[in-house]
């Protein structure tokens, strides 16, 4: 075996050959400074694309990258499953975006709006814009709050006496994703604000002297195992899908996510070229599934068939509806389709529905089988 | 077959002391691939000689770090330096205990009582082999590719973490022989035949897959562990390539002690195998020697038997009753956790001293420190400035609480045999609770619905008055009286305290769960569906039923097994045993709850 090397099953990141006879540190070596992107980039992602099933989770998070109008993703399973990997695989597929060269929170610049710092530049004339890869960010464990939604620069501060606002995670992951693993266990009050800035699409910062706001609009995408802890019901309806995700049962699968994630592990960037064609189809097959939603037909039968839907399982409020069909729009473009069928609709509203219904303690079908029940009643077999 | 070093027939009986000497090698070969080992086992010199020999074996400039026991995120993630900070004027950070043991090895301190959060924040590491920090102002990345000794003291029902159980390789329990001398002297030659291995057969991934699948492990991570174990252990056995022994070695060490339950009887085993795994083809690797007569599968599956714990089948029975306690615990688990994420300290936050909180005096210093240059301080007086935004406040640990509910059958047919036994024993239990400081509460279901006659409270008097005063007659609604004691239970759950609950019936429900008399069938369906939604809401394990029928019908029986609960008839039991038996279950929830928090 060439590196020993541990990671997420199914992928995660893989790590450059065992290291040669390191020397000793003193115990409490300062590394210097604050490098800011220390060099995490170099790491090769598991492929997207060689993930081994778990079908849900995938269109689900390919639906978000198309329309990040749909909310949000929540993925809840077993351990071991590939939750992280797939995330973080995703980051690969996103086409890149144009945004407005020397914006720090990568400004669209078809935007009229964006920050003030564009506001006033466009005032002046034409921006200049580069491309720039998705970012899809992820939150770590046990982040503090300032980090988060930003805070004041203390290099510039302590060097030059100059007041500045220093972004945090919420403006880099502005136009991308942020992903928070075990997001059952994140700290309520970074849930609710994460959930409030998600939802409004800006973050609104005072604190330390400062008054900021500036964009921040991302797709949220959490994970975690329910045995650690649920989420709060609160919360559920506030992503947009819900996947559950389980151990493959069958052999031949568990075989095959051993031996490619060993295959990986042994030579990251081989194993990637071998999935380099899968993964530019995908990523091209996003690309036009884009193109494509604007001009989507969504038939009234859809939506009235959504609507039906919704009424015969009780869901609160408009947004399982408006999440249902969206979803199923985005999967109608990833598939090529020019309208939705009562098959997409099929197809996403699990994920679109189980999380937003009332529980009935006598009831003691799972979420899924409910949602599959009140589909075969409402649209039929 | 080359001699390995330290000699294992694939299915002999594992020998305490040449297993553990085998373990500390193969770690030592590879410990960023295998994750690490939870060291079971009480300290003293076999632990010592272990840990002795883990290091020996270890290139000698790997690190070895040890993390206390309740570690700060600071610490362990790395962070502000204050001293640094404050001298150079300018942020220095910090590096954490998992960037200090980069390519070497974490000592976990009693890791059976690892905090959850903890737990995660390592397993964050193991996976990635870096730990992020974005914490004080910093963004920081740094390598942190390590193996883990989860150091293992616990008693009978505590355990690390699941969440780091299942990414450490091997899970070995220290019985007091030393670790055998026969350790290889040097793993220099078998680090480099490691590096050389070529990919594993096809066969030998789908042997430790399907044992895994045949005892019953869903996680992918074992497996893949065990794959890695294989390939440490034909490195150290001097092979080229992985072979039968290895993947047998890897199944006994990696995947036996990880088993939920005792693979299929050899025939039906040997059957599903041979359609599932496909036994291997042309593997010349794979199968020489004496394992040549058996399928590859069948071997590594036979070593995983031989060495499963004994006490796995009486664990197993064990768990069945108490439900849930066995695979995945997540029946004291799910209050225990949730428990633990509100009275748990997570450190200091930012908060103001004056709205009730404690100061945490260095913490507040530290977010000062900063600053000091910026705001003009050291210059005229040489104070330090704080200001409010500096503020930070302890998080006080909150106790574990539970809250006794006691769910009682005050139906005529109840009242008319013994409520005045049930509150007997029940005065018994409260005089217990009042001794744990436990709150309790009081539901009484008859006639046509239930009542919470006494809300959660700490006050024995009122208990006692309430208890006292209990009216009885009329029928036997038993599902609202669960459904009550279900809502009651999740708002105890949602406000981090472990409910517990006690119902005391007869179990001759007649009262449907609309309200209404609909014959005994419905009444008993119903009550039974209610039990096991209350069993779903995480109270199993956290149930006892005291039955008060005369005669103890087989209804109550299956009632108690709906919610997953011990079946105390009340005739046999006298009101000391019961009393015995809802402070063992405390107890367990309890220490559920400290493994968790």
């Amino acid at each position: 075996m060439t590196g020993p090397v541990n990671g997420a099953i199914n992928g995660a990141a893989a790590h450059p050959p065992p290291r040669r006879a390191a020397a000793p540190r003193p115990a409490r070596a300062a590394a210097r400074a604050a490098p800011k992107e220390a060099a995490s980039g170099r790491r090769t992602p598991y492929p997207f694309s060689a993930l081994v099933g778990q079908e849900e989770m995938r269109l689900a998070l390919l639906a978000a990258a198309v329309d990040p109008g749909i909310g949000g993703v929540l993925v809840f399973g077993d351990r071991g499953t590939g939750k992280s990997t797939a995330v973080r695989a995703l980051a690969a597929l996103l086409p890149p975006m144009r945004a407005v060269r020397g914006c720090r929170y990568a400004c669209d610049p078809a935007d009229r709006a964006g920050c003030e710092d564009c506001r006033a530049r466009r005032s002046r004339g034409a921006l200049p814009t580069h491309s720039l890869p998705v970012p899809v960010i992820d939150l770590p464990l046990g982040a503090t709050e300032d980090r988060v939604v930003g805070t004041l620069d203390l290099e510039r501060a302590l060097a030059a006496g100059v007041k500045s606002f220093e972004p945090g995670l919420l403006a880099r992951a502005h136009r991308g994703f942020l992903y928070i693993d075990e997001v059952n266990l994140l700290e309520d009050h970074l849930v609710d604000l994460l959930l409030d800035v998600a939802a409004s699409g800006e973050n609104l910062v005072e604190r330390d002297g400062l008054s900021i706001r500036h964009p921040a609009r991302f797709v949220l995408v959490g994970s975690g195992n329910p045995e650690e802890g649920e989420l709060r019901p609160q919360l559920l309806d506030r992503f947009g899908l819900s996947v559950e995700i389980r151990t493959p049962e069958v052999l031949a699968d568990r075989v095959e996510v051993i031996r490619r994630r060993d295959a990986f592990e042994r030579e990251p960037e081989g194993f990637a070229a071998l999935w380099a064609e899968e993964e530019a189809a995908t990523r091209q097959r996003i690309a036009e599934a884009r193109g494509r939603i604007g001009a989507m037909a969504t038939p009234v039968a859809i939506l009235e068939a959504a609507a039906r839907l919704c009424l015969a399982l009780g869901t609160d409020g408009l947004r399982g509806e408006l999440t249902l069909v969206r979803a199923a729009r985005a999967v109608a473009a990833l598939e090529g389709e020019a309208a939705v069928t009562l098959a997409h609709l099929r197809r996403v509203a699990p994920a679109a529905l189980r999380h937003r219904l009332r529980r009935n303690p006598l009831d003691e079908a799972a979420s899924t089988t409910r949602v599959e029940r009140a589909m075969a009643e409402v649209l039929g077999a | 077959m080359t001699t390995a070093p330290p000699k294992v027939a694939p299915g002999a009986a594992p020998e305490t002391g040449a297993e553990a000497a085998l373990v500390a090698a193969l770690l030592a070969l590879d410990p960023v691939g295998l994750g690490g080992v939870a060291l079971r086992g009480p300290p003293g010199p076999a632990r010592e000689a272990w840990l002795a020999l883990l290091r020996r074996l270890l290139p000698r400039e790997a690190p070895w770090r040890r993390v206390p026991p309740g570690v700060a995120d600071g610490r362990l993630l790395g962070g502000l330096d204050l001293p640094g900070t404050l001298q150079a004027g300018r942020r220095i950070a910090e590096r954490g205990l998992l960037a200090e043991a980069d390519g070497g090895v974490l000592l976990l301190a009693m890791a059976e009582r690892l905090p959850a959060a903890t737990a995660l924040r390592l397993a964050a590491a193991l996976d990635t082999g870096e730990v992020r920090v974005e914490r004080d102002g910093l963004a920081l990345c740094q390598p942190a590719r390590l193996g883990l000794v989860a150091l293992d003291e616990g008693l009978e029902e505590e355990r690390p973490p699941v969440a780091l159980l299942d990414r450490l390789a091997f899970h070995l329990t220290l019985d007091g022989a030393p670790p055998d001398a026969a350790a290889p002297a040097s793993l220099r030659a078998a680090r480099a035949r490691l590096r050389r291995l070529p990919p594993p057969a096809p066969a030998v991934i789908e042997a430790l897959c399907a044992t895994a699948v045949a005892l019953g492990i869903a996680s992918l991570r074992a497996p893949l562990l065990a794959l890695r174990a294989a390939q440490a252990a034909a490195a150290l056995a001097g092979r080229r390539a992985v072979e039968a022994a290895d993947a047998a070695l890897a199944a006994r060490l990696v995947l036996a002690p990880r088993a939920t339950r005792l693979p299929a009887p050899e025939e039906a085993a040997e059957e599903e195998e041979a359609a599932e795994a496909r036994p291997p083809e042309a593997t010349p690797e794979a199968a020489p020697g004496e394992a040549a007569a058996q399928t590859l599968p069948d071997v590594v599956l036979a070593a995983a038997r031989a060495a499963l714990p004994p006490e796995l089948l009486a664990h197993l029975a064990a768990a069945a009753p108490v439900a849930g306690a066995g695979a995945g615990g997540e029946g004291r688990k799910g209050p225990a956790r949730q428990a633990a994420r509100r009275g748990r300290p997570v450190g200091t936050r930012a908060g103001d001293p004056r709205a009730g909180f404690r100061l945490s005096l260095v913490e507040t210093l530290r977010a000062a420190a900063p600053w000091q240059r910026l705001r003009g301080a050291g210059g005229a007086g040489a104070r330090i400035a704080v200001r409010r935004e500096d503020f930070r406040v302890l998080r006080l640990r909150r106790p574990a609480e539970t809250t006794t509910v006691f769910v009682v059958d005050a139906s005529g047919s109840a009242a008319l045999h013994r409520l005045a036994e049930a509150k007997g024993a029940a005065e018994l239990l409260l005089a217990a609770c009042y001794a744990r400081r436990d709150r309790v509460a009081l539901i009484s279901f008859r006639g046509s619905g239930a009542e919470l006659l006494l809300p959660p409270t700490r006050s024995l008097v009122r208990a006692r008055r309430c208890l006292a005063a209990l009216p009885g007659g009329g029928g036997t609604p038993l599902a609202l009286g669960l459904e009550a004691a279900r809502a009651l239970a999740a708002t105890e759950r949602r406000q981090g305290r472990t409910p517990l609950l006690v119902l005391l019936t007869d179990g001759r429900a007649n009262i449907s769960r609309e309200g209404r008399a609909a014959g005994r069938a419905q009444a008993e369906a119903d009550a039974l569906a209610a039990g096991r939604a209350l069993r779903r809401e995480g109270c199993a394990g956290a149930v006892l039923l005291v039955d008060m029928a005369p005669r103890p019908q087989a209804f109550a029986r299956d009632l108690a097994e709906a919610l997953g609960a011990p079946h105390l008839p009340l005739p046999a039991a006298d009101p000391a045993l019961l009393s015995a038996a809802v402070q063992r279950t405390a107890a367990r929830l309890v220490a559920g709850h400290g493994a968790a928090a």
